[in-house]
């Protein structure tokens, strides 16, 4: 009889193996369908209305221009938007479809918004513009700590807003069919959560709305919503009886579909003469645009410092609205918190890595950050590189090492998946889950193997459709947790099944039996077997199908998943002074995250975190006139990604064996994001002696920070 | 990267194809002195447009014969009238590199070529390589090293490694990453990409490579 119970290294035949993600072949052929490659008969292109005002009254909107447009078909507005205010530039407020999609475009550019224009405010970094309550928490006594403190260092620290730009962008295609079925291929992270966000905008039952998102092009945190394009699409596609597809153009979607959120922040550290952090003060402010600005985790992973005092300020602005971009909250805590500390052991003389080994003893999990630095550090060469901060390298080209912790949840969600043993052998798993390019499907594949005793290329995953049970939305490292676990349990049930089904024929009871290589055999008497696929042929007319239940608490109690990680990077730059240019030389980062299901997909995560990571370290910004209103750099010319030549070197370690593969299975999407910019902080201010304040880490950001010589107090 | 095209074989071009042009790293106020020449002498020859015009394509060795307005560009009409989806429309300002095709062997934005601009030309898209079934060597090399998450940037990829393998069959990893410099990826797929390229050099001389 089969258990649920992951099973122990030695006994993993499919688990923890290098294998590459099955729908790699349809990927790199390009015959993978996106959401934005589907076309469907009959299909009309739209393209989005958008506000050139940060901020206006609209009154109206006059298509008239654009109706006379050769091609042109129907319009939708969002009604409720007429008379009410348009908060950000880029804003959607209503659809234009044409037969083509440059007749689309054509229309849609002649369509005027007769608005009021009102004074728009998109400046973050100004403190003065901030109005409305102080979030305040508050621990021990800072100003006693601050005191009695050996050091007390001071200084500002922040990281600008950003913006998701997923490759695919936002939107979908919808077909409403003569049978009143909505017929919806978005680009989602949430393909079971998506069908009951139409309410009753287009009057169709949910349970007649078909998704269907086999892959998808990025979301990072963006894309769990229908949003109004496509609550706007469905209307289109309803009014004129033809599949619309509508999906965001570049500008629109930098400017609108999701941002994460600005952070600045005054702070200060204070140490005991051992060098242990005793008081951490941090007065924070910045922008979640038009959404909302929550308080950030201060201080970081340093959760037993006795002494903290943390002060939220958040300012609206006229600009997109934040959503969820990987680790919310946690990157910025994390730049601030490792930043500030790594200032407070530059004053006092400390190594950085003899620092935060010391402070381990403040974190939830001393032993694994202690591991973990120690095998950076190694991998790095960290103390043949090292030098202390006023200790700087000779010539015009600086090179310094920084660090950073971080740590995530990374619980598992609620997720159900049926898994189907047929009699000819064949093995298929159904969930309405999705793969962002993770490797959804390759890992419930091989969790099912595994179960099954059956090669991971055997079983045939089916995701991507709401049709199929129902499985929480992919935010949050939460995927891989929950589809292990329902696919696990669903896999283990079906095969207990079949068990009972042969038991007779082996002369055996079920539960002496055990599925391995392809073969049931007996436990005890191992050449007592048949194959997988007589075992089968046992079946008949009938098909085994059993539906598994991720349920989280009841999980974790069963130690097949678990929540809370740790993680350490350390980046090795190099920063000219003469030109203020900063480049990664090197990154390693070091990552504990439970049992890993598979090992190539796992630390493919971890190097695709480590070059987000830099990229936002050194690039991008989303860069708003004060004037206009305008976001000046809507275009990936100017919204800089990193190149494949600006990604020095990486190597990723992951945390493997005992003490981490008995947790169970956590998610891994968020970690290694969060620690990048603070180490790559961390490595310039080491380099050059003096923090540059904020990221990005542009050359004119470098160049003032040299000028201004610094503000360590 | 892709290769600056040579312009001059178009007359029948319009103003939108030689902005775009500069787009692919043109020197602007020399092309656009010529794009008013061009404009002039178009003109005079009888442009025809802006209505849909009859062109034929070779599209993966294969003839298509197509209606298509002038201004509309090769990536559009590769995806919206033909159906072949590889090629991916992600900045449609030729700076990504996600719709990446060969024309004539050579690299190109298709976001940034008028379709009328590829008449007579081979034009070879993702779907000219191996299928998922049959991979050539480069493609395997990509799954193999794990060189995508997403994968709404690698056939452009593909398709830059494609023409950049072919050239540099020994090129260095300095050399892979300023070939690649071209196309952006936002899942940071690079250090598996760096692999495959490097790898797909190193074995090229094989077959169906």
């Amino acid at each position: 009889m089969a258990n649920v119970a992951w099973p122990q290294e030695g006994d993993r035949r499919v688990i923890g193996k290098r294998i590459s993600r099955v729908d790699g072949p349809v990927k790199v052929s390009g015959e993978a369908k996106y959401s934005y490659d589907i076309n469907r008969k009959g299909m009309l292109h739209a393209k989005a209305i958008t506000s050139p005002y940060a901020l206006a009254k609209l009154i109206s909107v006059d298509l008239s221009a654009a109706e006379g447009v050769a091609g042109y078909v129907a319009a939708e507005i969002q009604e409720d938007l007429i008379g009410d205010e348009i908060r950000y530039c880029g804003q959607v407020v209503g659809a234009v479809v044409a037969e083509t999609e440059e007749q689309a475009i054509e229309a849609r550019n002649l369509v005027k918004l007769n608005v009021e224009v009102l004074e728009h405010q998109v400046v973050d970094s100004d403190l003065a513009k901030f109005e409305g309550r102080v979030g305040e928490r508050t621990d021990g006594d800072v100003d006693k700590a601050f005191e009695a403190a050996a050091v007390v260092s001071q200084g500002q620290y922040g990281m600008a807003t950003i913006t998701h730009c997923c490759l695919e962008s936002h939107g979908q295609v919808i077909e409403i069919t003569k049978d009143n079925e909505l017929l919806a291929w978005p680009s989602t992270q949430n393909v079971s959560g998506y069908a009951g966000q139409f309410g009753d905008a287009v009057n169709i039952p949910q349970n007649k709305v078909k998704v269907d998102c086999q892959h998808m092009g990025g979301g990072f945190g963006s894309k769990f919503g229908v949003d109004n394009w496509g609550i706007l699409c469905a209307k289109l596609a309803q009014k004129t009886g033809r599949p619309v597809k509508l999906m965001l153009e570049r500008d629109t979607e930098l400017k609108v579909a999701g941002s994460r959120p600005s952070a600045f922040a005054n702070a200060r550290v204070g140490l005991h003469p051992n060098g242990l952090i005793s008081a951490v003060e941090a007065e924070v402010w910045g922008t979640g645009g038009n959404g909302g600005f929550r308080a950030l985790p201060i201080p970081y992973v340093f959760t037993k410092v006795e002494n903290t005092k943390l002060l939220t300020k958040g300012i609206r602005t006229n600009t997109g609205s934040s959503r969820a971009w990987r680790a919310p909250a946690h990157p910025q805590g994390c730049l601030i918190t490792m930043s500030a500390a790594a200032d407070a052991a530059a004053l006092m003389g400390m190594d950085e890595l003899d620092f935060f080994l010391a402070n381990t003893a403040l974190t939830d999990r001393p032993e694994v950050y202690r591991e973990e630095l120690r095998i950076a550090a190694n991998i790095i060469g960290y103390r043949q590189k090292a030098h202390l901060r006023d200790n700087l390298t000779s010539g015009p080209v600086k090179r310094g090492l920084g660090i950073s912790l971080h740590t995530w949840g990374g619980r598992g969600h609620p997720s159900e998946c049926d898994v189907s043993i047929h009699s000819d052998g064949t093995v298929e798993a159904k969930l309405g889950s999705q793969d962002l390019g993770v490797g959804t499907r390759t890992c419930v594949g091989m969790v099912v193997a595994e179960t099954l005793g059956l090669p991971h290329a055997a079983v045939n995953v089916q995701l991507g459709r709401n049709a199929y049970p129902a499985s929480g939305a992919s935010g949050g490292s939460t995927t891989i947790g929950g589809i292990s676990v329902s696919s696990r349990r669903a896999a283990t049930d079906a095969l207990n099944a079949l068990l009972a089904v042969v038991a007779g024929r082996l002369r055996t009871a079920a539960d002496n039996l055990e599925a391995v290589d392809g073969h049931i055999r007996q436990m005890d008497k191992m050449d007592n077997r048949i194959s997988w696929k007589d075992a089968c042929a046992a079946l008949g007319a009938n098909t085994i199908n059993k539906r598994g239940v991720n349920d989280p608490n009841a999980s974790v109690e069963e130690g097949l998943i678990d929540a809370g990680v740790g993680g350490v990077q350390i980046a090795d730059v190099s920063v000219d002074v003469e030109t203020g240019v900063v480049s990664v030389n090197e990154m390693v980062a070091v990552q504990d995250i439970g049992l890993i299901i598979n090992m190539k997909l796992a630390e493919s995560q971890v190097y695709g975190a480590l070059i987000m990571g830099i990229t936002y370290s050194l690039f991008e910004e989303s860069v708003y006139d004060p004037k206009t209103g305008q976001m000046l750099n809507a275009d990936m010319e100017f919204y800089r990604l990193a190149g494949i030549k600006d990604v020095g070197k990486l190597k990723v370690h992951m945390m493997t064996g005992k003490g981490y593969d008995e947790r169970g299975v956590i998610g891994l999407g968020e970690p290694p994001v969060i620690s990048p910019g603070a180490a790559i902080s961390n490595a310039v201010a080491n380099a050059i002696g003096v923090r540059v304040p904020h990221l990005p880490l542009t050359p004119d950001r470098v160049i003032d920070a040299l000028q201004k010589g610094g503000n360590i107090a | 990267m892709a290769k600056e095209q040579n312009h001059s074989d178009f007359s029948e071009m319009s103003r939108r194809g030689f902005l775009k042009g500069i787009g692919a790293g043109g020197a602007a106020t020399g092309l656009l002195s010529d794009a008013s020449m061009h404009d002039a002498e178009a003109a005079q020859k009888g442009l025809k447009g802006p209505g849909e015009i009859p062109i034929t394509l070779n599209i993966n060795g294969k003839t298509q014969r197509v209606r298509v307005e002038p201004r509309v560009t090769l990536l559009d009409l590769l995806r919206n009238r033909l159906d072949i989806t590889g090629a991916k429309k992600v900045c449609d300002k030729a700076t990504c590199g996600a719709c990446t095709v060969l024309l004539d062997g050579d690299p190109v934005y298709a976001c940034s070529v008028l379709a009328v601009e590829a008449e007579g030309r081979a034009i070879t898209t993702v779907e000219g390589l191996g299928s998922s079934v049959n991979l050539n060597k480069l493609q395997k090399s990509f799954v193999d090293r794990d060189a995508q998450q997403c994968g709404f940037c690698t056939p452009g990829f593909v398709m830059a490694s494609t023409a950049f393998v072919r050239d540099n069959p020994n090129a260095s990893v300095d050399e892979v990453r300023e070939g690649l410099g071209g196309n952006l990826c936002r899942c940071g797929t690079y250090a598996g990409m760096m692999l495959a390229v490097s790898d797909a050099a190193k074995n090229k001389g094989g077959s169906n490579g």
